[in-house]
């Protein structure tokens, strides 16, 4: 049974449509499965091979690995959500009851989001912690640890701006908190204010701009940034994998 | 290449692969040089499969989390009434803690902006890639000036009433202590660990150990008016 699955499979991968489009081929052989990697846009990001011992639970704890995971899982269920919500005063709140009592697994959906953008901050911290105590940061990843704490802030403010779209009293006062701390900053403080909410209070435009901000700008700019700093894993010589003499070959 | 002192000789070894060679790898080039090799797997299928492991648990654990737990979600918008505490979301409960004790512009403004940029240039000091003890070399000139930062730190926190933030502060320096009278020879065990610890350890660990009291504190201990609640009596 397996087998005549194994030959099916190889069959499929053999055909000349799908040969067009994924050019690795067949085979068991390392030289597929490196193409499979190099061959691919997305995958190509990453080294054909990895040192052993940076895959040991213990070198990283696969915190940057469950971060981009809990980012897929907040892209897929975000973008169901945005089926269903309106970012407009007060239909915004009533799409939250409509989740809650019309709309099938609408509050598991808001659930699987709400828990795994707090799992998200969580786990970049996490991430940031284990990287330091690593001794990761070391060159040449400096640069790389800086596109990580810019990735860092990016989840706090596409967390922070999810925060304000269900538009309850806990969503409207936790930005208003914020905001006010927006404009303690001298002299440009106010107009920072009134740049990112519209106006002079959270209200309807307020709710607008964090919709956009949320849903458009700081996700394009997320995955912008993981792609590079996924990348330069690969540039900066695989995972590190300590006080290592084989450091840094880079591919 | 001006200065001539500006390289190392490295003497690989390995016969049956390289013929003996000797390499000069000056600073400004990246180490990237062979002594050994180590064991490799391809990413596909090895890498791949475990972080799709990985992923698949977290999934299964947030929908458990998901299915058993609902989100909060509380009136709608009223910006008539304003709830008290209004608190920000989690993360941002330690900076709203430290607001409770200084201006908008140092709790909102200097300190985050301080500490995003000293996250930023960690990498970019030698001493923190050297990384090499605190207390190994230099000893007395150090403690001089740790206890002199120490105790106008503490002072400046003392002055503000800041006395959650005192408390980790006083516990990372009691163990820095610990470590500073750490006979030099000693190399295993904990105080051996503590010892061999660097400046930037202390300080990223007394910045989490803050991060988390703050958070806390922000999260569970603040009631109406910001007063301090205890969580098990409301």
């Amino acid at each position: 049974m397996a087998n005549t699955i194994d030959r099916l499979a190889d069959q499929v991968r053999e055909n000349r449509i799908w040969r067009s489009i994924f050019r690795s081929g067949t085979g068991e052989s390392n030289l597929h499965r490196a193409l499979t990697v190099q061959q691919n846009v997305f995958l190509h990001l990453f080294s054909v091979k990895a040192r052993k011992r940076t895959l040991e639970f213990s070198a990283t704890w696969y915190l940057g690995a469950l971060t981009f995971g809990t980012f897929l899982i907040l892209v897929i269920t975000g973008i169901l959500l945005m089926l269903y919500y309106h970012p407009s005063v007060p239909q915004a709140y009533a799409d939250m009851k409509d989740l809650q009592f019309v709309v099938s697994s609408g509050v598991f959906l808001r659930n699987l989001h709400r828990w795994s953008a707090h799992a998200m901050v969580f786990l970049v911290f996490a991430h940031m912690f284990k990287v330091f105590y690593r001794g990761a940061y070391r060159p040449p990843r400096e640069f790389n640890w800086v596109i990580g704490v810019v990735l860092l802030l990016m989840t706090l403010l596409l967390s922070y701006t999810g925060y304000l779209l269900p538009w309850d009293q806990l969503a409207f006062w936790a930005v208003t908190v914020g905001s006010n701390i927006a404009s303690a900053v001298p002299v440009i403080g106010a107009k920072m204010r009134f740049l990112m909410l519209g106006g002079t209070a959270v209200n309807a435009n307020a709710l607008l701009r964090f919709y956009v901000l949320h849903c458009v700008i700081l996700p394009f700019a997320a995955v912008v940034l993981i792609a590079i700093h996924f990348w330069r894993i690969r540039k900066d010589g695989g995972i590190y994998s300590g006080e290592s003499p084989a450091e840094g070959d880079a591919k | 290449m001006s200065d001539p002192k500006d390289f190392v000789a490295v003497v690989d070894s390995d016969v049956r692969k390289t013929p003996r060679r000797i390499a000069f790898i000056t600073k400004r080039t990246s180490p990237q040089v062979h002594v050994k090799d180590e064991e490799r797997v391809m990413t596909y299928p090895e890498v791949f499969f475990r972080t799709a492991v990985a992923i698949e648990v977290l999934a299964i654990l947030l929908v458990i989390i998901s299915l058993r737990w609902n989100a909060p979600l509380e009136g709608l918008a009223d910006p008539m009434h304003t709830p008290n505490p209004a608190k920000a979301p989690w993360y941002f409960l330690g900076l709203q803690e430290l607001l409770h004790y200084f201006p908008p512009v140092v709790a909102g403004v200097l300190i985050p902006g301080l500490v995003v940029m000293a996250l930023i240039v960690i990498p970019y000091f030698n001493i923190n890639i050297e990384a090499e003890g605190l207390w190994l070399r230099d000893k007395a000139r150090r403690l001089r000036v740790f206890g002199i930062v120490v105790v106008l730190f503490c002072i400046f926190l003392a002055v503000f009433d800041v006395w959650v933030a005192l408390v980790p502060t006083l516990i990372v320096a009691a163990f820095m202590l610990l470590a500073a009278q750490t006979p030099p020879q000693t190399t295993r065990g904990f105080r051996g660990w503590l010892a061999s610890k660097p400046l930037s350890f202390w300080i990223m660990t007394w910045f989490l150990f803050e991060l988390v009291v703050l958070t806390a504190i922000g999260t569970f201990f603040r009631g109406p008016g910001w007063s301090w609640v205890w969580p098990w009596r409301t």
